[in-house]
């Protein structure tokens, strides 16, 4: 095991403390991947580790190289934003695709349809869909 | 001594990363739909890009950054494709 040397205690302290902190979050979002029933609960669990994990796990890394390189090291930061921005995109695409498989298939603990007024249902609204939230 | 500390809580933070990947591969294989699977596999690579970054800190080598870099480019493609899959049943149409 490479011992990482030349570091002062209070930054080691502080390096550990993120580095833990970043991988308990990250195991908690895990375990409520595994935990939480069904699909919709699950989707909330693993942005615990994206956000939070991630972040402390950089924070620690950049504090690291920037004590040990006796210069400011800063380009963990582009991970950091470029996760804070794809993650939530990629799990708005999944969500929407997982909803419109299971409003196809019409199972019956699908989330409704948010957006449906009853007057425009009656005068000339999609069938489907009132069927759908009929059934949900 | 603090050397010993820092290399400890950096074992113990892989060993919980490790758990963290395989609680992300139950989900793959046993989750009941396909976008359960999906998910796992977006966890998956967010625990793998941790375990890099933290393998990065434990060598005191920068070498890491840059493929945690692309498991993260890579990661929100193929998250994005398999999202796209599901949805159209096709990725480019």
């Amino acid at each position: 095991m490479m011992q990482p040397t030349d570091l002062p205690a209070w930054a080691e302290v502080v390096v550990a403390l993120f580095v833990l902190a970043g991988a308990g979050l990250t195991l908690i979002g895990a375990l409520g991947l595994v935990r939480l029933r069904t699909f919709y609960e699950r989707v909330h669990a693993p942005t615990l580790g994206t956000t939070l994990g991630i972040g402390c796990l950089l924070l620690a890394s950049m504090l690291f190289f920037t004590v040990t390189q006796a210069r400011p090291v800063l380009h963990e930061v582009l991970i950091g934003v470029f996760i804070s921005l794809t993650t939530p995109v990629s799990l708005m695409l999944l969500a929407r695709a997982a909803l419109y498989r299971d409003r196809r298939e019409h199972l019956s603990d699908v989330p409704p349809l948010p957006v449906y007024v009853p007057d425009e249902a009656a005068s000339g609204g999609d069938v489907s869909d009132r069927k759908i939230v009929d059934a949900g | 001594m603090t050397s010993t500390l820092l290399s400890w809580s950096i074992l113990a933070a892989q060993i919980m990363l490790g758990l963290a990947m395989a609680c992300s591969a139950f989900r793959i294989l046993q989750g009941p739909r396909a976008q359960d699977r999906v998910l796992g596999l977006d966890a998956l690579y967010v625990s793998a890009m941790c375990l890099l970054v933290t393998f990065g800190i434990r060598t005191a080598s920068t070498l890491y950054f840059e493929a945690a870099l692309v498991i993260a480019l890579l990661g929100f493609v193929s998250t994005a494709a398999c999202a796209k899959f599901l949805m159209r049943g096709e990725v480019i149409e």
